[in-house]
């Protein structure tokens, strides 16, 4: 395992066999592992929570070449998790935060910077260069594109997944081994499988699977011990319990299967049925934005303002005037509202609110508006004393 | 008896139960069973054709039932059968 355009290493400084003395002295790793190591080049995919952990045992490995792919800036939202950056990286490029404590670990690595969302487009001639793609990022398109690209470039796919307190790992596309679409021919349909940000996540779960991903990672280096090739790792943290399913190639998937269709990459927003942009909220005639709805509430308009988020979010933050129903309560409680009245709906950004007045129109609602922007948007634009999560 | 093992996303359809357990010789019962006490999880499971969704799959102990006999392989008492949904989780606050 080699890049082109670096000169392979046969020797290490006197400094990096101090540096790497715990590798050295073990026999599965030793000078030739830590030299392979040197020489082998990984490219991470996202430099959030699993890149985090991934990023920095990558670098104090010795991980020769590090390729990481990022366009994020970070926030303090993500630093429960996300442990390669700190309080002071807070509005910094991910990818120059990353850079800065994985060469304050380690000096004798190099690290390339992608300062872009992977796309059809480039994602080939990206991943191109390294022996291995690590793939740590949190969306159904980027996964599926970073699995073809292995696929069909030849490359293992370090998978790991997390979600609340649970997180999937294994080792895809080596081989001749299961690829992604051998465990998931599609994605689920938008909105079905709520990602981080809707969901949370435990901050602790992408340390522990990103972990397994760099152990992984290190041991398709060295050739070494039996990967998760073939094995799906299930994780639950709530339970302490590991478990393990087996994974087959299909031998009908439609790109590493017998007779593939599948032959170069595709567009995995319209593939999974999302959009190209992140969602912003959208203006639709007869929403309402916060500070209408506040001119509303003060000059005594008769309404009723209704928070379709969760028990957990309002207790986080609410509009004082609002009522609680969650998205998922409202067919059920559509008794408790009077069809002849009126409606503002509401949520955390506006998109579940946008689905519950379609539901309300529905059954029959007449006077039912959304609220746009959420209450992130009532925080930025009515009361910023309303935290933001 | 079957234990259906339950995962994080789908356990808002089955009162935050992480197993449930029902009764029948094939998978396809099992499920069944699973989706008579939980109807809610229903169509995420199943598409309108009464297919298992293409996100979903379902083990019995540890295969994958689409290289057994599918919803008709048999299930013994004391078997373990386990939905793996598709989760994306991993970085970034996007999503």
């Amino acid at each position: 395992m080699s890049v082109a355009e670096r000169p392979v290493a046969t020797t290490l400084s006197k400094d990096e066999i101090l540096r790497y003395s715990r590798h050295l002295i073990m026999p599965e790793v030793g000078m030739e592992g830590q030299l392979k190591l040197k020489n082998a080049s990984v490219l991470l995919v996202g430099t959030g929570g699993l890149g985090a952990p991934l990023a920095m045992y990558l670098a104090a490995a010795g991980i020769g070449r590090i390729g990481l792919v990022d366009f994020d800036i970070v926030d303090h939202s993500n630093l429960q998790r996300q442990i390669i950056h700190g309080t002071k990286d807070v509005g910094r490029k991910k990818l120059d935060s990353a850079a800065d404590t994985m060469l304050d670990i380690n000096p004798f690595i190099q690290i390339d910077k992608y300062d872009v969302a992977l796309n059809s487009e480039n994602a080939l001639e990206i991943l191109k260069p390294y022996d291995i793609i690590i793939d740590g990022t949190d969306n159904f398109p980027t996964r599926y594109l970073v699995n073809d690209a292995c696929v069909l470039l030849g490359k293992p796919n370090v998978y790991g997944s997390i979600f609340r307190f649970e997180g999937q790992a294994t080792v895809f596309a080596y081989e001749g081994g299961p690829c992604y679409r051998c465990l998931y021919p599609e994605p689920p349909p938008p909105g079905l499988v709520p990602s981080c940000a809707e969901g949370g996540v435990l901050g602790i779960l992408p340390g522990l699977i990103g972990v397994v991903q760099a152990t992984e990672a290190v041991k398709l280096i060295l050739g070494t011990g039996e990967t998760l090739n073939g094995r799906l790792m299930l994780y639950d943290a709530l339970n302490m319990k590991f478990r393990e399913l087996r994974l087959r190639r299909n031998p009908e998937c439609p790109i590493c299967g017998d007779n593939p269709t599948i032959k170069e990459l595709i567009d995995y927003y319209e593939f999974c049925g999302v959009p190209h942009e992140p969602a912003a909220p959208v203006f639709v005639e007869g929403d309402l934005t916060p500070v209408q709805v506040k001119q509303r509430i003060d000059s005594g308009e008769k309404f009723n303002l209704i928070d379709v988020r969760e028990p957990h979010e309002y207790q986080i933050a609410k509009i004082p005037t609002a009522k609680l129903i969650p998205l998922g309560e409202l067919p059920k409680r559509l008794s408790e509202l009077n069809p002849d009245e009126e409606f503002v709906m509401h949520c955390k950004s506006g998109m579940r609110s946008a689905k519950a007045v379609d539901l309300m129109k529905a059954n029959g609602y007449k006077k039912v508006r959304n609220m746009t922007g959420g209450i992130l948007a009532w925080s930025d634009t009515v009361d910023p004393s309303v935290p933001k999560y | 008896m079957a234990k259906i093992l339950i995962p994080t996303p789908l356990r808002q359809y089955t009162d935050q139960k992480d197993q449930v357990e029902a009764s029948g010789s094939t998978v396809g019962e099992v499920m069944t069973g699973l989706t008579t006490q939980h109807p809610d999880l229903r169509k995420h499971l199943y598409n309108d054709e009464g297919k298992l969704r293409s996100f979903v799959n379902v083990y019995l102990n540890d295969e994958d039932i689409r290289y057994l006999s599918k919803d008709k392989t048999a299930v013994a008492d004391g078997d373990t059968l386990t939905i793996v949904p598709s989760i994306a989780g991993g970085s970034s606050v996007r999503g």
